[in-house]
């Protein structure tokens, strides 16, 4: 169960306050945070805990559905104890920053830098935030729930005429 | 016509035209250059299966020295400027094929991100339809820029610098 999980045992004990919700699903331990606290408790994860390998990073888009809009996803891995932890927290589209994670792991690098690029969430003392995916000069940010599936200088898909 | 024959069955008279034409279309070099799925069955085409080598179809790492570039697979609006580019880099005569239904229309990728159609940005001599084509089909598809480089006019006249090459509709 999720109450016995090392990690969690561990950061209810240290992060009380920071700590959102612990769900368990199909094995799978996810705990949200508070946003502020991000960087403390990934630093700890991985110093104190050994989960020494991000296996990815990403965002969810909520639009519509929870108060704020995006959902950052850690999913870590300790190659020492062979078990995954997924860490959550929530960012809001009126301030749609959040710390740079590359300062713990930096494979987060390029992976923030996607998620830059597709959802448009900014990565404060990122060493080289620029677009990844998409060209350079591109406008908006392609993952996004509001973008046009097929660009914005495109007459949107009304279904089949005949 | 009457006329003695000396040298036999060892002669023919035909069109300067027809000669270069005949030339070109018999050593359509393309380019080097796949993009997606499409590729794989391009590379079988020129694989000994099918074997382009027999129509003198040889690829060629180098735009330089390419007659021709099937566009094979999608094409994304991040790759366009590198075709152009590719393109561009030819010598003339050149030709363009779509190949597969992304490259003439954007395919199933009705997104931001692909070009909906090569023809938006280069000029396309065939288009080859299919999801990928089997390479009877790209092999077809080449024949058919046989066939148009055949019907080309004043080819020899424009390669000696007197007027442009007159290329046939279809």
């Amino acid at each position: 169960m999720a109450e016995n999980n090392r990690a969690v045992l561990q950061l209810k004990e240290k992060y009380a306050a920071s700590i959102i919700d612990v769900v368990e699903f199909r094995g799978e331990v996810t705990v949200t945070v508070r946003k502020d606290a991000i960087i403390d408790i990934l630093s700890f994860l991985k110093q104190s805990l050994q989960y020494n390998l991000l296996t990815d990073l990403t965002a969810v888009d909520y639009m519509g559905k929870k108060e704020d809009r995006f959902m950052m996803v850690y999913l870590l891995y300790s190659i020492s104890n062979k078990d995954r932890l997924r860490i959550k927290t929530s960012v809001s589209e009126a301030d749609c920053h959040i710390p740079s994670a590359t300062q713990v792991w930096r494979t987060a690098n390029w992976l923030e830098r996607e998620v830059f690029d597709l959802f448009g969430i900014v990565f404060d003392n990122h060493p080289d935030l620029r677009r990844i995916l998409m060209t350079d000069d591109w406008e908006g940010h392609p993952l996004r729930k509001d973008y046009p599936l097929q660009g914005p200088d495109r007459e949107p898909y009304k279904g089949r005429l005949s | 016509m009457g006329v003695e024959n000396p040298l036999g069955e060892n002669i023919i008279t035909t069109s300067l035209d027809a000669l270069v034409n005949w030339s070109r279309k018999s050593s359509i070099w393309p380019m080097t250059f796949g993009l997606a799925c499409c590729a794989i069955e391009m590379m079988a085409t020129g694989a000994s299966h099918n074997d382009l080598d027999r129509f003198g179809i040889i690829f060629r790492a180098s735009p330089r020295q390419s007659d021709c570039i099937i566009i094979a697979g999608t094409v994304t609006k991040k790759m366009l400027p590198v075709i152009k580019t590719v393109y561009e880099q030819m010598p003339e005569p050149k030709w363009v094929i779509a190949m597969g239904a992304c490259a003439c229309s954007g395919g199933i990728f009705d997104t931001y991100s692909v070009v909906q159609g090569i023809d938006e940005a280069l000029p396309v001599d065939v288009y080859i339809p299919g999801c990928p084509p089997r390479p009877e089909a790209l092999l077809f598809g080449l024949m058919k820029l046989q066939d148009k480089i055949m019907k080309d006019k004043n080819s020899f006249g424009s390669a000696i610098g007197l007027g442009e090459r007159i290329a046939s509709a279809a």
